[in-house]
């Protein structure tokens, strides 16, 4: 369950029989059963984003939402941008784009080398596979335990500062642990470094060894082979990990909210607090310029990593 | 790669263990400081040893009734679960036969990871909100009583469902690829050569061959659905699942008894994973065996 294959491999239609009827009937049967999926998708994916499109372009007042066209909403998100100040949206994306670039310095490299070392060092499958399971068991736990549990180390009387004040290092415990940046960073880390860790994997795996020889017999050194033969093939992996990340905290509120004590903006947060206060049409324009930001970041990725030809 | 373990290895090694300390650091904590006595906080040291803040959990917390929400959320996640299954299944097997517009049906399942989870759960929101909005009106146009005490069509197995299976889904189908890349079409169609019917084929050959891999969505579709929290925030309509209630106790429980409920829903979800991965070692035994006697 671990090794997932990417989009690319999946088989298309093959060993179709010659005869024209069963193959009719076998290609409505594939409509029969991809149909529940795509119905899935249409219901709950597709009609709630063109929705919220149309939604974003509503005006509203304390009541109700009127569905008459504005870009009101949508000059309320970038209100004051335009001057020499920061507007609070530029202000939060830039917060939140400080959390993803930060968290992707570190779920990187410790992603990479994690996978390296599951795909290239240990030998044995089952051994991998249940260091593999190691890595997954803590995500049986739900996310807000998993943040909590910070607090007995972080707190201002938690173990960190206990112990570095029983070893005589501080005199006044550090504050800055819980609730601050650091701490959301580092909850990010522990929670989505595993989102990078499988895919990265995957593409490690799937690297023909006799090219690793190949090089070593042409005289590569280690890094050599790091640097020219297994990170560039290792690439979809990472930008698919890279990708899975972004996404993962420019979209989160919970994070930021729990770890960082409700003081840090985001953009998720913004779009809830909107929400619960019935603000239907501006979360939505929200939402609509925060998709457009992820897109954007992600093609951006793309563009850099060619995905498509490394798929 | 028969070489003797060079420096690089014992440096990722270490890399490797500290991660695992720091992974699992943080949740041996709290497993042990739910353990706390009465007079207890919320951190170190330990003010003796006794299970007084699973009792209070039990009692109840504060207004919250965090059983019914554990429930909910158990419930919820097993039908994730199953659905998951199914529809990856057959979805699976669609795609590999190939149809027409599979790569725009493959393209929506991939887009849903990417697009963020809270914008799944807004638009998922809105829609039943319209929805519920379009029924309101019918009612008012046309009298009729059945609509009249309208409620709302938000809840647990309408809109917080879909959320659901717009995040496990997509991992669902991933799984499944992987698996049917690897599943030999020679045994479907020895299974052919000798009469069998399609669905024959399929209950007799190719699930029991895939049936370990149909355990790890299951897997996956529940541990997924049962942490969810961003995608239902908006979706889920009056009730709670047990992620949501759990977010809004961080801020107003400030006891032990927090960490007590943190222990009890990771002993529930190893649980259910216990025996899901014991199925699957069972599974994978019988059939060994049925093989070696030819049953």
């Amino acid at each position: 369950m671990t090794d997932l294959a990417l989009p690319a491999a999946a088989p298309a239609a093959q060993t179709a029989s010659p005869a024209a009827s069963p193959r009719r009937r076998r290609r409505a049967l594939a409509y029969l059963q991809a149909a529940p999926l795509a119905l899935v998708f249409l219901v709950f994916l597709v009609v709630p984003l063109v929705l919220t499109g149309i939604v974003s372009l509503w005006e509203y007042n304390e009541y109700e939402i009127i569905p008459a066209l504005t870009l009101q909403n949508y000059a309320d998100v970038f209100d004051g941008c335009l001057s020499a100040d920061l507007c609070t949206t530029v202000r939060t994306y830039l917060s939140t784009v400080k959390f993803v670039v930060l968290t992707l310095a570190i779920t990187l490299p410790l992603g990479f080398a994690i996978a390296y070392f599951l795909a290239f060092h240990i030998r044995s499958g089952t051994v991998r596979m249940g260091l593999f399971l190691l890595c997954t068991i803590p995500f049986w736990t739900s996310n807000v335990i998993r943040m909590i549990s910070w607090i007995p180390l972080l707190g201002r009387n938690g173990l960190v500062n206990d112990t570095l004040r029983t070893l005589g290092l501080i005199r006044a415990p550090i504050d800055g642990l819980l609730y601050s940046d650091f701490a959301v960073v580092l909850a990010f880390v522990h929670l989505d470094t595993v989102f990078m860790i499988v895919p990265i994997f995957n593409s490690l795996a799937r690297i023909d060894r006799r090219l690793i020889e190949a090089a070593r017999d042409g005289g590569a050194s280690g890094a050599q082979i790091l640097w020219n033969v297994i990170l560039p093939l290792a690439k979809p992996g990472i930008a698919i990990g890279t990708i899975f990340v972004t996404t993962l905290v420019m979209g989160d509120f919970v994070t930021v909210g729990v770890m960082g004590g409700q003081q840090i903006a985001s953009v998720g947060k913004v779009i809830q607090v909107q929400m619960s206060y019935l603000q239907f049409p501006a979360a939505a324009a929200n939402a609509v310029v925060l998709l457009a930001a992820v897109l954007l970041m992600i093609l951006g990725l793309t563009r850099m990593i060619d995905l498509r030809r490394e798929l | 790669m028969d070489q003797p373990r060079g420096r690089a290895f014992y440096l990722l090694a270490a890399i490797f263990a500290l991660y695992v300390l720091f992974l699992y650091g943080p949740t041996l904590t709290i497993l042990a400081l739910s353990f706390q006595g009465p007079s207890g906080g919320l951190t170190f040291p330990m003010n003796g040893v006794s299970t007084h803040w699973f009792a209070k959990l039990w009692e109840g917390v504060g207004v919250v009734d965090i059983w019914a929400a554990l429930r909910r959320s158990l419930a919820l996640g097993l039908v994730v679960m199953a659905l998951t299954v199914g529809i990856a299944f057959y979805a699976g097997l669609a795609f590999r036969k190939g149809f027409r517009g599979s790569g725009l049906v493959f393209a929506l399942a991939v887009s849903s990871l990417i697009v963020p989870s809270i914008v799944v759960s807004l638009g998922i929101g809105l829609e039943f909100r319209l929805l519920d909005d379009a029924v309101k009106a019918l009612a008012a146009a046309t009298g009729w009583g059945f609509l009249q005490d309208h409620g709302t069509l938000m809840g647990l197995y309408t809109s917080a469902l879909g959320a659901h299976l717009t995040w496990t889904l997509p991992f669902g189908l991933l799984i499944m690829f992987a698996v049917f890349n690897r599943f030999d079409p020679a045994y479907e169609e020895a299974a052919r050569d000798l009469g069998a019917s399609g669905p024959q084929t399929l209950r007799h050959v190719v699930v029991p061959i895939l049936a370990p891999a149909l355990v790890g969505v299951a897997l996956f579709g529940f541990t997924l659905s049962f942490d969810e929290l961003a995608r239902t925030s908006q979706a889920i309509g009056g009730r709670n699942t047990l992620p949501l209630e759990l977010q809004g106790l961080t801020t107003t429980v400030t006891t032990p008894e927090i960490y007590a409920l943190g222990t009890v829903t990771t002993a529930v979800s190893a649980l259910v994973i216990g025996t899901a991965l014991g199925l699957t070692l069972w599974l994978q035994k019988r059939r060994a065996r049925r093989a070696l006697t030819g049953l």
